[in-house]
């Protein structure tokens, strides 16, 4: 099973990438509010089910892929197994 | 004199930089350092463990994420839990912060740019194991070197657990409360993001971080004595 993983920074902490992103599309002409940088994680998955697969996922994003201190996740598993 | 030396274990992760600078400066310092190697899954008899500054496993996620999972880490969370003296430099600072040891994150500097530079650090802290030869309010110059080194400041963390500032106006990389170093609560664990070990010869632009260095070497030595 496939699933890609979104690992963002949480509102109000400090996104300097984000920042310099959004300038640059300022300074390109661009129209753009505010840009957070983010990232992904593709990950192949073994597991009987979608929530099984998702409720693991969910314990390798507490352990390792994110920092809850600063960070949020978002879980999206692909349709086809 | 062998038997007044405390044993300090240095503990080597892949991609650590300042190991050896650090072993060096302890050994200086009166310290027999030992080089623990980050697949160790038990510590030797030690008096105290430094988490070194550089890049342990290429800072590859987050600065310190995986590198708090190997098994040396695992011992250093067992030692910490049961007392021992725990420094964090640089590096070891991300790790430990990662680690749940101490509060707070490390994120990439305000500027996005590695800084390289000496800076001037506040103590706010002397009774702690790790600045007891300083005076409180003392300035020391010491040399910071890292891309990631903003600290977040949880909210709910208590003033007196930071045990070292920037110097107003000298923050280098936008860290909340111009945060340079943090203590655990019971004090026995602290991390920092300027390099003592740097900072150890005037020959070498400042002597000031041996001051850092010796408190712990004297520190380690009690828990020696302690334990004799």
């Amino acid at each position: 099973m496939r699933a890609v993983v979104l690992v963002r920074p949480k509102a109000g902490i400090l996104d300097p990438q984000g920042e310099a992103v959004e300038s640059s599309l300022r300074q390109l002409g661009f129209t753009v509010g505010e840009a957070r940088v983010g990232k992904v994680i593709d990950l192949e998955v073994t597991a009987d089910s979608p929530s099984a697969a998702h409720a693991e996922i969910e314990r390798m994003c507490e352990r390792l892929l994110a920092n809850p201190l600063i960070e949020s996740y978002e879980i999206e598993l692909a349709e086809d197994a | 004199m062998k038997e007044t030396q405390p044993r300090i274990g240095v503990v080597v992760f892949p991609g650590s930089q300042d190991d050896r600078d650090a072993a060096w400066a302890l050994g200086a310092l009166g310290a027999e350092p030992v080089m623990v190697w980050h697949g160790e899954e038990k510590l030797p008899a030690l008096d105290a463990v430094v988490l070194p500054g550089g890049f342990s496993y290429g800072d590859y996620l987050r600065c310190g994420a995986i590198a708090r999972f190997s098994p040396a880490m695992r011992a250093v969370t067992e030692f910490a839990e049961g007392g021992g003296l725990v420094l964090g430099i640089c590096n070891g600072f991300q790790i430990l912060c990662e680690a749940g040891l101490l509060p707070g994150v490390l994120r990439p500097n305000r500027s996005l740019q590695f800084i390289c530079r000496d800076v001037a650090v506040i103590v706010e802290r002397m009774d702690t194991p790790f600045t007891a030869r300083c005076e409180a309010g003392q300035e020391l110059l010491i040399p910071v070197k890292h891309g990631e080194g903003c600290y977040h400041l949880p909210p709910e963390l208590p003033q007196e657990q930071i045990a070292l500032r920037y110097a107003p106006g000298d923050n280098p990389n936008g860290s909340e409360a111009d945060v340079a170093g943090v203590v655990n609560s019971a004090g026995n664990v602290f991390g920092l993001m300027p390099h003592p070990e740097h900072a150890v010869d005037p020959l070498l632009g400042s002597g000031d971080g041996a001051l850092i260095l010796a408190s712990l070497v004297d520190s380690a030595r009690e828990r020696l004595y302690a334990r004799a």
